[in-house]
C-alpha cells in the first residue's frame, strides 16, 4: 500500500485538474449570448428561445430555479451573470423590483406592444402572457349557468363538491389576493371559509389533478388556469379529463375573470444588456406573442394577436382590469388568510 | 520513528513535543475541515438572527401547532417502521438460512435507489381515487363514489409514513447488516454454548453490539424525513419544513424560514445528545481477528422459512418492484415525449458530481473520524457533530447558506483584484459545479461520518497501540491496519453518499450553472408540474444508474468478511 501514496497524489492532481475544468464557465468566444434565470418550466420557454437564436444568432443560456432565485441574485450582486428573469406569476416580478434587483427598460417597441396594465409603470418588469383563472364544472352534474362567479363557490349548496389545489400555491394566492383587493379582508375571509367548507377533499395535487378528480366523480367543480385545458386536450391520457368539464369564465357580469401574468425583467447588473433587450423585444413582438399562443395556449398581452382555435371556441371574455401591482400587494395578506382559515388542512 | 530508549530529559521533552505536534496536526486538520463544512449551517443560523416581523405570532396562532404535531408523528412513524423493517431484514439475511437469502442480501437495498418523491408519485398514481386500483375496485364491487366505500387516502400522513419508510429503511438495513457482519464469531459461539436460542442471542449479543450502527441508521432516516420537502408537499402533509418554505417564499421572510430551520437543528442536536448520553457507558469491541470464520447461521425450516421469505420480500416488492413497474408502464406510454438525446449528458453530470462528492465526503469523514480516534477531546466531538448537521437542514435552505458565503468570498476577491490588478475575477465559486459538489458534501457528510465512525469503533485500541509500538506513525497505521479492517464500512459510506447525491434536488436546482442538468433536475422539470408520465423515464434512469453501485458494492460488503477465507468449512 506504500506506493499507493504516489498514486494517491496523482489521483489528487487529476481531481484538481478535472475540478478546474468543471469550474470553467468563463465566457469563451465572441458569440453574443443572454443569460436567463427562469421560474418558468424550461419546456415552456425553449421553443421561443430556439426561434430567437435561429433568427438573431444570439445564444441563450438558462437555468431553471424554482426556489431561491432572489437570494441568488442578491448574493451575486454586481457580478451576477444573469441578464433576464422570467417568472410564472406577478408576485415574483414585484418582489424582484422591490428588492432592487431589476433595472428599467425604456423601449418603444416593447411598450407599444404591451398595454400599460400589464407592465410596470417605471419599466422594471413586463408581462408577456396572461392566464385566466377559470372555473371548470362537470358536464353531467353541474347544469350550465349554475356557477358563474367566484363568489358562488362559497354557496353552501356546493358542499362537498369542489376540488382545488393548495391555497398557498402562487396561482391560488393571487386569486385570493385579488378577492381581498376587490372586497376587502373580511368579505374575502367569509368567502374563503365558505369555499373551504365546500371542499370534497383536502387540497392536493396541481390544477390538472383537480380536473382528473372531476372526471372520476370525486368532485364536481374546480378552479384551474385556462391553458391547462389546451395541454390536457393534447395528451392522450388526459383528453378524457378535459372533455368531462365545461369551461366557465367567472364574473362576466361584474368585474371580469381574474388574470395573472407571466413576465420578464432585466436584472440590475446585466452583463449583456443589449442582447437581452433584443430578446425582450422579440418576446413582446407580434411574432413572439403569436408563438406563446400557439405553443403554450396562453393569452397574449398584445392586443390584436389572433387566438388559437380553442380560445376562439371559448370566445372573448371580460378580464379583470385591476392593477396587477394592487393584487401583488395583497399576496402576503392572502397567505395569512389561508393560514387563518386553515384552508389546506 | 521514535525509539523507546533511555534519553536525557531535554531530549525526552523534545521527543514528547514532536509526538504531540504530530497528533495535533490531525486535530487541527479535522477541526478546519469541520469548520469549512459547518460554514453553510453557520450562515443559516446567522440568517435566523434577522428580523422576521410578525411571522412568529402569526404562525403560533395558526399553523405552527399543526406543523410541529405532524412533524413529530411523521418522525415517530418513520422511525418505528424503518427500525423494524431494517433490523429484521438485516438480521434474517445475515444470521439465518432460508431460500432466497442470497438474492435478498442485495435486493433489499434496491429501494435506496428510488428518490422519495418518485416513490410518492408512483404510488399516488396507482392508489388514488382516479387510479387503476380504486377504479378496478369500484368496477368490481359496483361502488359509485367515494362515499360508498372506505379506501385509505394515499395523500395523507399515513401514506407519507409508509412510503418514506419504504425509501429510507435501506439506511438501517445497510448499517445493521454491516454491523451484524462485523460481529465476532467467538462471542456468538459462546452465546450458543451457553444455550441461548436465536432470539436470546439477538437480544443480548447481536443487537447491543449493532446498536450504535442501528442508531446511526435510524437517525439518518429521521433527518432525511425531517428535511424532506418534495414528498410531504406532494402528499399535502404539512411539516415544519413545509412551513419553512411557506414562510420563506410565500411570506417573503428568509429570516423567518431560517429561524424555523434553526429550531429544527436545535431539536436534532437535542436528540443526538440524548442518544449519546444513553450510550455513555457502553463500549463494545469485537475481535479484530484476521481470520474471519463464517458466521454461525440458523437454518430455518417450514413455516419459519416461509415467514422469513415473506418478511424480506415485502419491502422489496413494495419499495422497488411496484414503483418500477408503474414507472416502466408510464415510460412506455410517454416514451416519445420524454426521450431526449441529452439523457447521456445529464446522466454523466449526475455520475461525475455524485462520484466526486462521495469520494470527497469519504475522505473528510475518514480524516475527522480518525482524528477523533487519535485524540478524543471535547473540541473534536463538537466539531464532528457540527459538521454532521448538514443532513438535518432542508436542501433549499442549505443551498442559500452556501450561496451567501461563496458569493461574499467571490465578490470580495473580485473587489480586491479590481483594486490591485484592475482585473475582474468575476464569480469563481458561486454558480459553478464546485458549489453544487460542496453542497453535496455538506449535506451528506453525516452519512459518511456515521458509517466510518461506527466501523472504526469496532476496532479495539490495542491495534493502534500495537502499531505504535512497532513504530508506525498515525497516518501509516490508518492505511496499513485500519483501512483493510473497515473496508466494508468505507464502501458502504461511499455507496450511500453516491446514491443520495444522485437523488439530490433542491440544492442542485439553486446552485447549478447555466445549461447544466442532472437526471434529478431533469425529472423535476416534469414532476414539478405533476407530469408524471414524462417524468417516468428520467426517474427510471436515476434508479438504474443508482442501482449499479448498490448491487456492486453490496457484493463487496458481504465479501469483505472473507478477507482471508478460513480453511475450515463454514456453512453456506
Amino acid at each position: 500500500m506504500r506506493s499507493g501514496c504516489r498514486r494517491c497524489r496523482l489521483v489528487a492532481l487529476l481531481l484538481v485538474v478535472w475540478l478546474m475544468g468543471l469550474t470553467g464557465s468563463l465566457a469563451v468566444g465572441a458569440q453574443e449570448e443572454v443569460n436567463v434565470y427562469s421560474y418558468r418550466n424550461p419546456q415552456l420557454l425553449e421553443p421561443l428561445f430556439a426561434a430567437f437564436t435561429e433568427q438573431s444568432g444570439i445564444k441563450i443560456n438558462s437555468v431553471f430555479i424554482s426556489k431561491g432565485m432572489l437570494e441568488r441574485l442578491q448574493s451575486e450582486a454586481e457580478n451576477s451573470p444573469a441578464d433576464l428573469i422570467f417568472t410564472a406569476d406577478i408576485g415574483r416580478l414585484t418582489d424582484m423590483k422591490a428588492a432592487g434587483l431589476t433595472q428599467s427598460v425604456d423601449s418603444e417597441a416593447i411598450s407599444n406592444n404591451i398595454p400599460a396594465q400589464f407592465r410596470d409603470p417605471q419599466g422594471h418588469w413586463f408581462g408577456l402572457t396572461s392566464r385566466a383563472r377559470i372555473i371548470v364544472a362537470a358536464k353531467d352534474r353541474v347544469p350550465f349557468g349554475a356557477v358563474t362567479r367566484y363568489e358562488d363557490l362559497a354557496d353552501p349548496k356546493w358542499r362537498g363538491a369542489i376540488c382545488t389545489r393548495s391555497g398557498k400555491h402562487p396561482y391560488m394566492t393571487a386569486l385570493i389576493a385579488s378577492m381581498i383587493a376587490h372586497q376587502g379582508h373580511e368579505e374575502s375571509r367569509k368567502w374563503l371559509m365558505g369555499l373551504k367548507r365546500n371542499l370534497a377533499r383536502k387540497p392536493q395535487g396541481n390544477d390538472r389533478a383537480q380536473v382528473k378528480a372531476i372526471s372520476q366523480g370525486e368532485c364536481d367543480i374546480a378552479i384551474i388556469n385556462h391553458y391547462y385545458m389546451a395541454l390536457m386536450l393534447s395528451d392522450p391520457e388526459q383528453l378524457a379529463w378535459a372533455n368531462s368539464v365545461n369551461v366557465i369564465f367567472p364574473n362576466q357580469s361584474d368585474r371580469g375573470a381574474h388574470m395573472n401574468v407571466s413576465g420578464m425583467a432585466l436584472t440590475k447588473h446585466a452583463p449583456h444588456r443589449d442582447a437581452a433587450v433584443r430578446l425582450m423585444a422579440f418576446l413582446a413582438s407580434d411574432e413572439g406573442q403569436k408563438r406563446y399562443v400557439d405553443d403554450n395556449g396562453e393569452y397574449p398581452v398584445t392586443p390584436g394577436i389572433p387566438w388559437n382555435d380553442l380560445q376562439r371556441s371559448w370566445g372573448p371574455f371580460k378580464q379583470d382590469t385591476i392593477s396587477l401591482t394592487a393584487v401583488a400587494d395583497q399576496r402576503a395578506a392572502a397567505i395569512r388568510l389561508a393560514d387563518e382559515v386553515r384552508y389546506d388542512h | 520513528m521514535i525509539t523507546a530508549t533511555l534519553v536525557s530529559p531535554t531530549v525526552g521533552a523534545a521527543v514528547k513535543l514532536r509526538r504531540l505536534s504530530r497528533l495535533n496536526r490531525w486535530t487541527i486538520g479535522a477541526v478546519l475541515a469541520a469548520i469549512l463544512v459547518f460554514i453553510p449551517i453557520g450562515s443559516v443560523l446567522l440568517l435566523s438572527l434577522g428580523d422576521s416581523g410578525d411571522v412568529w405570532p402569526h404562525l403560533i396562532g395558526t399553523a405552527l401547532p399543526e406543523y410541529v404535531g405532524t412533524t413529530l408523528w411523521l418522525l415517530l412513524g418513520v422511525g418505528v417502521s424503518v427500525f423494524l423493517t431494517g433490523v429484521t431484514t438485516a438480521w434474517l439475511v445475515t444470521m439465518c438460512r432460508f431460500p432466497g437469502r442470497r438474492i435478498f442480501e442485495w435486493l433489499l437495498l434496491f429501494p435506496l435507489a428510488i428518490p422519495a418523491y418518485v416513490m410518492a408519485y408512483a404510488y399516488t398514481d396507482l392508489l388514488e381515487y382516479a387510479g387503476p386500483v380504486q377504479s378496478s375496485l369500484r368496477a368490481l364491487f359496483g361502488w359509485q363514489s367515494a362515499r360508498d366505500y372506505f379506501f385509505p387516502p394515499v395523500r395523507s400522513l399515513g401514506g407519507a409514513i409508509m412510503f418514506m419508510g419504504l425509501v429510507l429503511y435501506p439506511y438501517v438495513y445497510l448499517l445493521a447488516r454491516s454491523a451484524f457482519l462485523e460481529q465476532s464469531v467467538s462471542v456468538l459461539e459462546v452465546s450458543r454454548v451457553l444455550g441461548k436460542g436465536p432470539w436470546q442471542t439477538f437480544k443480548t449479543v447481536s443487537f447491543p453490539a449493532a446498536r450504535p450502527a442501528i442508531v446511526v441508521g435510524v437517525s439518518l432516516a429521521l433527518m432525511e424525513t425531517l428535511n424532506d420537502y418534495g414528498t410531504v408537499d406532494f402528499f399535502a402533509v404539512y411539516t415544519l419544513t413545509a412551513g419553512l418554505i411557506d414562510v420563506w417564499l410565500g411570506m417573503g421572510s428568509l429570516a423567518g424560514g431560517a429561524q424555523i430551520a434553526s429550531s429544527m437543528l436545535v431539536f436534532v442536536i437535542l436528540l443526538i445528545v440524548l442518544e449519546r448520553m444513553s450510550r455513555r457507558h457502553q463500549k463494545v469491541y469485537q475481535q479484530a481477528s484476521s481470520r474471519f470464520k463464517t458466521l454461525p447461521t440458523y437454518s430455518l425450516e417450514g413455516w419459519w422459512s416461509a415467514l422469513a421469505f415473506g418478511l424480506c420480500a415485502l419491502p422489496v416488492i413494495a419499495g422497488f418492484v411496484v414503483p418500477v413497474l408503474v414507472l416502466g408502464q408510464l415510460s412506455i406510454v410517454y416514451f416519445d415525449r420524454s426521450w431526449t438525446p441529452e439523457f447521456k449528458s445529464y446522466a454523466l453530470n449526475s455520475l461525475t458530481l455524485s462520484a466526486g462528492a462521495a469520494l470527497v465526503a469519504l475522505l473528510v469523514a475518514l480524516f475527522i473520524a480518525y482524528a477523533r480516534r487519535l485524540r478524543e477531546g471535547r473540541v473534536l466531538r463538537v466539531a464532528t457533530r457540527a459538521a454532521s448537521l448538514g443532513y438535518a437542514v432542508p436542501g433549499a435552505v442549505l443551498a442559500v447558506g452556501i450561496l451567501i458565503p461563496f458569493a461574499t468570498f467571490d465578490n470580495a476577491l473580485d473587489a480586491f483584484m479590481r483594486n490591485w490588478f484592475g482585473v475582474s475575477s468575476g464569480l469563481l465559486l458561486s454558480g459553478t459545479v464546485v458549489a453544487v459538489m460542496f453542497a453535496y458534501v455538506v449535506r451528506f457528510l453525516a452519512v459518511a461520518v456515521g458509517q466510518v465512525e461506527s466501523s472504526l469503533e469496532k476496532i479495539s485500541p490495542s491495534v493502534d497501540m500495537a502499531a505504535r509500538t512497532l513504530g508506525f506513525r498515525a497516518g501509516q497505521t490508518l492505511i496499513r491496519y485500519h483501512l483493510p479492517l473497515i473496508r466494508g464500512g468505507l464502501l458502504t459510506a461511499v455507496m450511500v453518499v453516491f446514491v443520495d447525491c444522485m437523488k439530490e434536488l433542491p440544492a442542485t436546482l439553486l446552485l447549478r450553472p447555466f445549461n447544466f442538468e442532472t437526471l434529478a433536475t431533469y425529472v423535476y422539470r416534469f414532476a414539478s408540474d405533476e407530469m408524471l408520465g414524462e417524468a417516468a423515464l428520467g426517474s427510471l434512469t436515476i434508479v438504474a444508474v443508482g442501482l449499479l453501485p448498490v448491487a456492486f458494492l453490496s457484493r463487496m460488503i458481504s465479501r469483505s468478511r472473507q478477507l482471508y477465507p478460513s480453511p475450515s468449512t463454514g456453512d453456506a
